[in-house]
């Protein structure tokens, strides 16, 4: 111990100049930060692709001024084509999925606040983690690189399905080099969270302060800690199965590519493949990557609940092995992405169950957030409201989950709105929900200002009720079968639906701009708002105990000692109704 | 909070825990062992084609696997040698350096021989794209020497410091050996594959 005392200081020497601090920081809370800039403009950059969406859904021969500009062939004259459609939906899906859900709850606010609510100085690998953000930045590079280059985005969806994905140029456009750079820009993403789940994983492990024992981390801390280990393995699969539809897009393989494929009039040169074969590799990655993105938040909205709350949530403990099932079921429920794909209809059995198996600790999670809603005295800010806001959601969404996991239903819903309606509300919408709880939870220890909060409550109301506007009505869309990724609606009954469809794009765009409010509120706090204390909401974790901003060490240099879990809440402390972790005082009846 | 208080919260910072490369190499490992993992169910999903044939392996790869186990005895035998040593001499040791140095040139003849059976398939007319069965055994072996790469990089590096003599952390030998075995046992494993499957 001596000698290590002697060869190793603190974990990084303190950041000098603009480069080390602001570029290539290896402060894991520039990196948090980074990551959710990354983020924020990836949501926004998204967010536009479903404005025209819904604008060319309900208008499809009105111009979009300008967009020729960008897509010249696949919006001629500004009026997008039903192949460029597909295009928006696939970067819409990828950008949202990869680059917002799994940037902003998990990496983004994970690697702000993980170290520092476990007592660490920074995580266990700085230069790993710096190397981590870089990679996932290149990743965004490849992908949005797609909207520039003559072909054109892909057209093939999130999911990239094979063979389309995987023949070639061929197939439509877009499959040529926009393919190629969508797989090229998932693969890298893969290394960066790999590197970013192996940090997180270590840090929590190796990292953690005198007296934190695993079951003193804030439910936010462990669900990361969860979800980085969900995250290791998952991205650990999806990499090998980028690699294998590139090489069958470069290299002529056939890993994906049937025999006797015919694409435009052309023989395709492979033979043997098998599409199944991705659509298990990718699901297999793709289900846990659904918890990748909710239980972050789930972790969140836990932890600004318990204090917005001020008491302890009903029973912690309880929430962090629910969401430890949820993490394990998570590997068993692949197959119910595929009910309708060909695969043996027995399995449709064996993958109905576990997904229904999950809804369990699902729902135990929701009824311990409701119960403890009973007696507490909750505070009214535009954090706990978002919290409660995901609540809703995650219900709302949540429920129509039953439904789809039953194949013989399933059957009918598939490939329907109702699909689409299900996962935006359980997994977008609600995730989006914990990060703007997080942020305005958050921002203060950030920043060290307060976010303003009437225009947070403007925020919150137009985006609940905007939101359920447009996802509410989805459902009903999917059960009059109306089928989801077309660009026009040109069936016999589809057009009684148009006034509904007209409704959901109005929706989306008032939704869409009350953004902005968020966004002037985020730039104009940033710089204009109140100063913040080093423990604004009385919380009693380890974040609230260091000044706001956080110096670069975190604990400036020294070691936390925790005494208490995090929930004391509700108790007589000597600062008021709470007793923080690091307070050595007694409290009765612990 | 009365500053008593504080002083008895903030005790000094202990050193940054000396575990850091370790654990990190067994949290690789997981993930390495679920991409290969990966690969293998593609495989067993593959090989149902009627196109799946087979491809007798190189002579070779039976040659560079007695390479590779050599490889890993001499680790073993260096990094006994490293840490019998107490940690204050950690690095004193020429023996050390020389069986850590062996473990480096056989790791280096290793992905060498790959080389030359990936050769000696092409000579063949056995290409990446010829047939599945090839187009796994360059997967499976490539991705392996990948990672053995990997290890041969952060093996110079300790060496570097063996040689040099600077002080060097106990768990980054522990976790450079550990992951030099997990690439032998990984390819034992891809051994068996490419022998029974391909």
């Amino acid at each position: 111990m001596e000698e290590a005392l002697k060869s190793q200081g603190p974990v990084h020497a303190p950041p000098e100049g603009f480069l080390r601090k602001w570029v290539f920081s290896l402060d894991h809370k520039v990196i948090g930060k980074q990551y959710y800039a990354l983020a924020l403009v990836s949501v926004f950059v998204g967010m536009v692709l479903s404005w025209l969406m819904r604008f060319h859904l309900v208008w499809p021969n009105t111009k979009i001024p300008g967009l020729e500009l960008i897509a010249k062939t696949g919006a001629p004259g500004g009026i997008i084509t039903p192949e460029y459609y597909l295009s928006l939906l696939t970067m819409h899906g990828t950008l949202m999925v990869f680059f917002v859900l799994t940037n902003a709850p998990f990496a983004g606010f994970g690697n702000y606040f993980l170290p520092i609510q476990i007592g660490a100085e920074d995580m266990a690998f700085p230069r790993f983690n710096m190397m981590s953000f870089w990679t996932t930045f290149v990743a965004f590079v490849v992908l949005i690189a797609a909207f520039f280059i003559p072909d054109g985005p892909p057209i093939s969806g999130w999911t990239a399905y094979a063979p389309l994905s995987a023949v070639g140029k061929d197939a439509g456009p877009g499959l040529g080099w926009g393919q190629n750079l969508w797989v090229i820009s998932i693969g890298i993403f893969c290394i960066g969270q790999l590197l970013g789940s192996l940090n997180f994983i270590a840090t929590t492990l190796d990292l953690r302060a005198k007296g934190m024992t695993l079951m003193r981390m804030p439910i936010s801390t462990w669900a990361w800690f969860i979800t980085s280990s969900i995250g290791l393995l998952a991205f650990a699969v999806l990499l090998p199965a980028c690699l294998l539809l590139l090489l069958d897009r470069m290299a002529g393989t056939s890993f994906f590519i049937p025999s006797g494929l015919v694409v435009s009039d052309r023989l395709q040169n492979h033979a043997g493949g098998s599409p199944l074969l991705w659509q298990h590799l990718f699901w297999f990655f793709g289900h846990p990557e659904v918890y990748i993105a909710i239980l972050p938040a789930v972790g969140i909205v836990s932890h600004v609940l318990t204090n917005s709350l001020r008491k302890p949530l009903l029973s912690a403990k309880v929430i962090i092995y629910s969401m430890m099932s949820i993490g394990f079921l998570s590997w068993m429920v692949w197959g119910h992405h595929m009910f309708v794909s060909g695969m043996n209809p027995f399995s449709s059995l064996l993958f109905s169950f576990p997904t229904l198996t999950i809804t369990i600790p699902a729902t135990i999670i929701t009824l311990i957030w409701l119960g403890s809603l009973y007696g507490a005295n909750i505070q009214i800010n535009a954090a706990s409201f978002f919290a409660l806001g995901f609540i809703s959601m995650f219900v709302s969404g949540g429920v129509s989950g039953f439904f789809l996991a039953q194949p013989s239903i399933d059957i009918y819903l598939h490939a329907t709105y109702f699909v689409v309606g299900h996962f935006h509300m359980v997994m977008g919408v609600a995730a989006i929900f914990a990060i703007f709880s997080g942020t305005y939870f958050w921002f203060p220890k950030m920043t060290g200002r307060m976010m303003n909060e009437t225009l947070g409550m403007l925020h919150f109301w137009i985006t609940f009720v905007g939101t359920c506007c447009i996802f509410m009505p989805f459902h009903y869309l999917g059960l009059v079968g109306n089928v989801r990724r077309y660009s026009s609606f040109v069936d016999d009954f589809m057009p009684a639906l148009m006034p509904l469809h007209k409704f959901i794009t109005i929706a989306a765009l008032t939704t869409g701009a009350a953004q902005f409010i968020f966004l002037f509120n985020l730039i104009y706090s940033r710089f204009r708002g109140k100063p913040a204390s080093a423990n604004p909401w009385r919380g009693t974790s380890l974040e609230w105990s260091i000044p706001s901003p956080p110096p670069w060490n975190n604990f400036g240099g020294v070691h936390p000692v925790v005494y208490h879990d995090p929930h004391q809440y509700g108790v007589k402390g000597s600062t008021g109704d709470f007793v923080m972790q690091t307070s050595p005082e007694q409290i009765l009846n612990e | 909070m009365s500053s008593t208080i504080q002083s008895r919260l903030m005790l000094p910072r202990r050193s940054f825990p000396a575990k850091g490369s370790e654990s990190g190499i067994w949290i690789a490992m997981f993930a390495i062992t679920m991409s290969f993992a990966a690969f293998t169910s593609a495989l067993f999903i593959r090989q149902a084609s009627t196109d799946w044939t087979h491809i007798a392996a190189p002579p070779i790869l039976f040659a560079s696997t007695a390479v590779l186990l050599m490889s890993s005895l001499m680790m073993e035998l260096s990094r006994r040698e490293v840490t019998a040593h107490s940690s204050s001499d950690i690095n004193t040791n020429r023996k050390a350096s020389a069986l850590a140095a062996a473990t480096l040139l056989l790791g280096i003849a290793f992905v060498g021989g790959q080389y030359l059976v990936w050769t000696k398939l092409a000579a063949q007319g056995l290409y990446l794209a010829t047939n599945p069965n090839s187009s796994f055994f360059y997967l499976l072996t490539g991705v392996h020497a990948l990672h053995v790469i990997g290890g041969i990089v952060a093996l110079a590096y300790l060496l570097a410091h063996l040689v040099l003599r600077s002080p060097v952390r106990r768990n980054l030998v522990n976790g450079v050996v550990i992951y030099w075995h997990f690439m032998t046992a990984l390819w034992l494993y891809l051994l068996v594959v490419i022998c029974v499957r391909l």
